[in-house]
C-alpha cells in the first residue's frame, strides 16, 4: 500500500520550481500529485510520478538533491467532513502526521489524501481498522 | 598639544639616525636572544653587522603570523620569562593564538605611544575616557587604558557590552571621550536615542575608533550622531597593540610612532619594497621593544605611507586608513574571521560539502555574516523541521569556531560558483573601501 514519493530541495529563488518541473517534462514524466512545503529560504517539492526511479535519476543528473520516501494515499468522499473523519482515526490512535496534501481524483469524483508519518505500517493498520479506503500504488501512479 | 614634541617633531635626519641605531640594536638583540631569529639569520648568511644603513633592512627576513604561531607560546621572547610582566594574545581564531609578551619597559613604551595618540585627538588630563574596548587578552582595552593613565586622564574601564549601562555612565559621569569600534558606536547611538539620551549635545569632545575597517561616510555618521570628531587608532597585538599609529586633528592619516615602529610598504606578491605614497602591504619592525622584538612583520594590512608633513606640526610619517587586506581575513563586528575557519567547521559535519560562500553585509548598523552551504543528498530530508535543524546545527558549529553568530542558507548542489584556482569564498557587500 506504500507509494513512492520523491522530494526535491529547492532554493527559494526565481525559476527553480520551473527548472525542476521542466526537467521532468522534457524527460516525459507526468506528475500525478504535487505539493510544496516552503520556508523563507528554501522549499521542498514533493511529487508522485509513475516512475519515481527515472524521475529521481533525471533530477539528479540536473544537480537537484532528491529523496524517495514512502507515503500512503487515502480515498475520501469529496464532501464536507471527509478528511476530518480520517484524521479522527489518527487522533484517537495518537498518530502524529508529518505532512499531508490532498487532490481530487477526477474520474471517480473522490478526494485523495497523501499522508506521511514516521511509522507507516501503524498508520496503514489504523486506517484499515477505521474503515478508511487506501488507494493502491498502481492506481495513484496511473491517475 | 603634542605629548612628546622631541620625538614627534624630530627632523627626518635625526629620526633616521635614531631609527638606524635602534634597528641595529633590535637586530642584535633578536639574533642573540631569540633562537628562531638566530637560525633564520644564519640560514640566510646574515649577521647583525650587515645592517649598516636603514636600507639594509631589506636584507632581513620577514616575520609572518605563522612564524609567530610556530614558536607558541613563548618562543619569541628575548628575555627570561620572569622579566615578562604581562601577556596578551591575538584572538587565536585561526589556530593557536599569537602570544605577545611585555616587559615593564614595554608597557611603558605602550603607554607612551598611546598617550601620544590620545593627545593627538585633543585629549588631556581633564578628560573622562570611557573605554568600551574589551579588557582581557585582547590588546584593545589595556592599550587605551595605559595611555589614558600615562596622560593622567580619568579612565572608565567599562569594557564592551552592557550598552544601557554605557549610556547611563556617559550621562552620569559626563564622559568626554568615547573609545569604540565604529559599529559598536552606531549601536550605542541607537540605544542612546531609545533611552532618551541626547548624545549629540553631550559633553563628548572626541571619539577614538579602533579594530575595524570603516568608510568616511561611517565616520561622518558617527560624528553627526555624537556631535564630536572621531579619530582612527591602529595597532596589532604582534607589534604591541593600539598606539602603533593614531590620527591627529587633521583627520587625514595616522601618524606612525616611527621612532619605535619602523614602517615599510611592500608589494604583497613580490615582497619588493614600494616607495612613498605607493599602496601596498604594511610591514612593521619593533625598534625598541624589549620582551619580544619583531623584525619585518607582515601585517597583511593595505595602506600607503605619506612623508609630506602635517599641519599639526608632527613630522612622523602618516599612513592612510587601512583599506583592505592582502590575505582573506575579514573583520566582522571587529572580530577577525578567516574563511578557512568556516571551512573547518563545515568539515566537522557529516554530509556537508565544503562548497560554501560567505556573504558579509551591513544592513543596518551591524555586520551580518551569511554562509551559503550546498545541500547534499546526505543532508537533505524531505521534512522542513529536519532541514531547519540542519541549518541550526551548521550555524552552531560555525559559531563555535569563529565566535560570531551567522546565518546559514542552504542552497542547491553545484549552485555556488566553481572557479579554476582560487575559489571566490567571500562576497563583502559592506563597501568599506
Amino acid at each position: 500500500m506504500k507509494i513512492k514519493q520523491i522530494s526535491v530541495f529547492l532554493e527559494n529563488k526565481k525559476g527553480r520550481l520551473w527548472k525542476a518541473l521542466n526537467t521532468l517534462g522534457e524527460g516525459g514524466i507526468n506528475i500525478r500529485a504535487l505539493s510544496i512545503a516552503d520556508t523563507s529560504e528554501f522549499g521542498i517539492l514533493r511529487l508522485i510520478v509513475p516512475d519515481s526511479e527515472k524521475a529521481k535519476k533525471l533530477l539528479e543528473e540536473n544537480n537537484f538533491v532528491v529523496k524517495t520516501k514512502d507515503v500512503i494515499a487515502v480515498e475520501l468522499s469529496d464532501q464536507p467532513g471527509g478528511l476530518s473523519t480520517v484524521l479522527k482515526m489518527l487522533n484517537d490512535s495518537d498518530i502524529n502526521l508529518e505532512y499531508l496534501y490532498a487532490f481530487v481524483h477526477e474520474k471517480k469524483d473522490k478526494a485523495i489524501v497523501i499522508m506521511r508519518t514516521d511509522d507507516l505500517d501503524t498508520l496503514i493498520d489504523t486506517l484499515k481498522e477505521g474503515g478508511a479506503s487506501l488507494v493502491p500504488p498502481e492506481e495513484v501512479y496511473n491517475l | 598639544m603634542i605629548w612628546n614634541e622631541e620625538a614627534e617633531c624630530m627632523s627626518r635626519d635625526d629620526l633616521e639616525e635614531l631609527q638606524l641605531k635602534r634597528l641595529q640594536d633590535v637586530v642584535k638583540r633578536a639574533y642573540e636572544n631569540v633562537p628562531y631569529y638566530r637560525k633564520k639569520f644564519k640560514d640566510m648568511g646574515l649577521s647583525p653587522e650587515d645592517i649598516q644603513s636603514l636600507e639594509d633592512i631589506e636584507k632581513l627576513p620577514f616575520t609572518t603570523k605563522d612564524d609567530l604561531r610556530q614558536v607558541y607560546p613563548f618562543g619569541m621572547f628575548a628575555v627570561p620569562r620572569r622579566e615578562i610582566i604581562e601577556i596578551h594574545t591575538s584572538s587565536g581564531t585561526t589556530g593557536k593564538p599569537v602570544v605577545s609578551g611585555y616587559t615593564k619597559q614595554d608597557i611603558e613604551l605602550w603607554s607612551e605611544v598611546m598617550a601620544r595618540g590620545l593627545t593627538m585627538m585633543g585629549i588631556n588630563e581633564e578628560d573622562i575616557i570611557q573605554n568600551t574596548h574589551g579588557y582581557g587578552l585582547f590588546t584593545g582595552g589595556f592599550g587605551v587604558h595605559y595611555g589614558a593613565q600615562k596622560l593622567g586622564a580619568t579612565v572608565i574601564p567599562i569594557s564592551t557590552g552592557q550598552t544601557r549601562r554605557q549610556i547611563e555612565i556617559m550621562d552620569d559621569f559626563g564622559t568626554s571621550v568615547m573609545i569604540f569600534t565604529p559599529s559598536y558606536g552606531l549601536y550605542l547611538s541607537e540605544v542612546a536615542e531609545e533611552e532618551g539620551f541626547d548624545a549629540k549635545n553631550s559633553q563628548l569632545k572626541a571619539i577614538g575608533f579602533g579594530a575595524e575597517m570603516w568608510t568616511n561616510e561611517m565616520r561622518q555618521e558617527i560624528e553627526k550622531r555624537f556631535g564630536a570628531p572621531a579619530f582612527n587608532m591602529y595597532g596589532l597585538t604582534e607589534i604591541i597593540g593600539p598606539g602603533v599609529a593614531v590620527e591627529c586633528k587633521e583627520q587625514d592619516g595616522l601618524h606612525v610612532a616611527e621612532d619605535h615602529f619602523y614602517p615599510e610598504i611592500i608589494d604583497s606578491e613580490t615582497t619588493k619594497k614600494l616607495g612613498a605614497g605607493d599602496t601596498g602591504e604594511l610591514v612593521l619592525t619593533t625598534l625598541s621593544r624589549v620582551g619580544m622584538p619583531i623584525i619585518r612583520f607582515r601585517t597583511k594590512d593595505i595602506t600607503a605611507l605619506r612623508y609630506d608633513g602635517c599641519e599639526c606640526g608632527r613630522t612622523l610619517v602618516k599612513m592612510d586608513r587601512i583599506t583592505g587586506r592582502s590575505d582573506d581575513m575579514l573583520k566582522v563586528r571587529g572580530v577577525a574571521v578567516f574563511p578557512s575557519q568556516i571551512e573547518k567547521a563545515l568539515l566537522k559535519i557529516d554530509g556537508v560539502e565544503p562548497h560554501y560562500q560567505i556573504i558579509v553585509t551591513r544592513p543596518q548598523r551591524l555586520d551580518e555574516l551569511e554562509v551559503q552551504v550546498e545541500t547534499s543528498p546526505q543532508l537533505f530530508s524531505d521534512e522542513i523541521k529536519e532541514m531547519v535543524g540542519i541549518k541550526k546545527k551548521i550555524e552552531s558549529y560555525i559559531e563555535n569556531e569563529i565566535g560570531l553568530r551567522v546565518n546559514v542558507t542552504l542552497v542547491e548542489p553545484k549552485s555556488l560558483p566553481r572557479s579554476e584556482g582560487k575559489a571566490v569564498r567571500v562576497i563583502d557587500k559592506r563597501n568599506l573601501h
